[in-house]
């Protein structure tokens, strides 16, 4: 499904992201990528969902190059994916319930799909009660929550979670993580890049670990070792 | 494609309707800068009325001989009017001018009727287009078959003057049109720079639209249909204030500049003056966005 073919990306000369990465993940899996801050493994997420180009190397999503796609042909790649981002990138505008049917509305679907999906993913996340909340008024954990419910409403073919643990708690951290597996268990590809040891060794599933912006270990049902 | 548009729509209004202190500030901007364009597209009409009644005191006046009858200067009057340049000749008898004379000033009765015999004389006004074409008028009297009838022609004496008040009309008008454009660059500025904050604090969202798969029209659609309802609501709020002003300052204008009506001008001009409203306001509403979405919000 995704395959990465020696992909380097320097910021400046100083600052080199990553080096020579590859590797493939296959539809269906729960792959973990793991590494201290600043290894890269952010950078490894935003090259898949076009945020940034490589310097070099080439990367691929169902077989299409990222890096040759027409800045027209963008959105509809981003609507294969869900984004969990670390810090939620919610539209501090829009209401709960407004922030995921946004999605659904950005691919077109129809209003009565939105009024039937959105109250079933919001009841997914624990968040049916805060439908008319805006961002402002919600915990760290419900905004996370908004965040997955949003990445995972229009069912995309992948689920791409950038430290979504990282501004919470370890019962909120549990919490989500359940969510994430709930969710691969429904059949979503889901890429997970964290640094917090506890859940990947909990988790018992793939684990890339990069350091210094190259891969280093590259894992079935691995650990968190660095 | 619909579903889009509504969706669009509904998202313009939805912005529009949540941001209330920038929604008030881009109308407050929209309404001066509609508000101008509406001044100096109505004062047009006003100053044209006021340099029309100036330059029609900058006249010369024919006065023909006691002997000369009333038949042979509605002669002369005729050909007159023919000369190029003439905008307007009236004829004023002797009578005539002695009562108009003592209407302007009638604490001079008793020395009008002392000098009677000579203020009866009957005489011809002449206005022209510009006041060098007076001369043209002057020449054109020398050289008549009908010159032995002018007693004199008041032109060499109040030449200062006409000259005085044509180049204050021509100077005054140039001032009008500069400063005109000054003011509307000044307006279009502002609004585009008020519009461009607005959309400059929504640019986080914008990357967070992206991110999750939107197209650049259904990012930047509700921009402009929010540009668009903040220049309806300006436009209504414009012509309301606009409608109380001319009315209320109607009379008082046309205390001090008789015949000159401010209300009756903005109804006659009405729709016109609408469509330039409605120009000004959806256009800088519509086009600052464009222009601004085109510039901070590349998708």
């Amino acid at each position: 499904m995704i395959k990465s073919q020696n992909i380097t990306k320097i910021y400046n000369p100083q600052t080199v992201a990553l080096a020579n990465v590859s590797f493939e993940i296959k539809e269906g899996e729960f792959v973990s990528i793991v590494g201290r801050s600043g290894a890269g493994k952010t950078t490894l997420l935003k090259l898949i969902l076009v945020e940034e180009k490589p310097t070099k190397g080439r990367i691929f999503f169902e077989g299409e190059e990222l890096s040759k796609l027409k800045p027209g042909k963008l959105p509809q790649l981003r609507r294969k994916i869900g984004a969990v981002f670390q810090d939620y990138k919610l539209l501090a505008s829009k209401t709960t319930y407004e922030n995921v049917a946004y999605v659904l509305q950005v691919i077109g679907a129809s209003d009565l799909e939105i009024a039937r999906d959105v109250p079933k993913v919001l009841e997914i996340v624990g968040l049916q009660d805060r439908a008319n909340n805006f961002p402002a008024e919600l915990s760290a954990g419900e905004r996370q929550r908004v965040s997955i419910a949003r990445a995972l409403i229009h069912r995309p073919k992948v689920i791409l979670a950038d430290e979504p643990t990282g501004n919470l708690d370890p019962y909120n951290a549990l919490d989500i993580i359940k969510l994430l597996l709930k969710i691969h268990d429904m059949g979503t590809t889901l890429i997970l890049a964290t640094h917090n040891k506890e859940i990947v060794n909990s988790l018992g599933k793939r684990v890339i670990t990069l350091e210094k912006g190259q891969i280093i270990r590259d894992e079935e049902k691995g650990r968190f070792i660095l | 494609m619909i579903i889009t548009l509504k969706r669009i729509f509904r998202a313009g209004w939805q912005s529009f309707s949540r941001d209330g202190g920038i929604a008030v500030a881009t109308i407050f901007i929209l309404v001066l800068a509609i508000f101008l364009v509406s001044t100096i597209f109505l004062s047009k009409d006003v100053s044209q009325f006021l340099i029309a009644s100036l330059q029609e005191k900058a006249d010369i006046s024919v006065y023909f001989k006691e002997f000369v009858l009333e038949d042979d200067i509605l002669k002369i009057e005729e050909k007159l009017s023919q000369v190029p340049g003439v905008k307007n000749v009236e004829y004023v008898s002797g009578e005539e001018a002695i009562k108009r004379l003592v209407e302007k000033h009638p604490q001079l009765i008793e020395s009008v009727q002392e000098t009677e015999g000579m203020l009866k004389l009957a005489s011809l006004n002449v206005n022209v287009f510009e006041a060098n074409q007076y001369q043209q008028v002057v020449n054109f009297l020398e050289n008549s078959n009908f010159k032995d009838y002018i007693d004199k022609v008041d032109y060499y004496e109040r030449r200062p003057v006409i000259e005085r008040i044509f180049s204050l009309t021509s100077l005054s008008s140039k001032i009008g049109i500069s400063l005109s454009i000054i003011l509307i660059i000044t307006a279009i500025l502002v609004t585009f720079n008020t519009i461009r904050l607005a959309i400059l604090n929504s640019i986080e969202e914008t990357k967070i639209q992206r991110l999750v798969g939107a197209s650049n029209w259904f990012i930047r659609g509700p921009f402009l249909v929010q540009g668009a309802i903040s220049g309806l609501i300006a436009i209504l709020i414009t012509a309301l204030i606009f409608s109380f002003i001319c009315w209320f300052l109607s009379p008082k204008i046309e205390f001090f500049f008789a015949g000159l009506n401010l209300f009756n001008l903005f109804f006659k001009n009405f729709w016109i003056l609408l469509l330039i409203q409605f120009a000004t306001g959806i256009s800088l509403g519509v086009i600052s966005s464009f222009i601004a979405i085109r510039k901070y919000l590349r998708v």
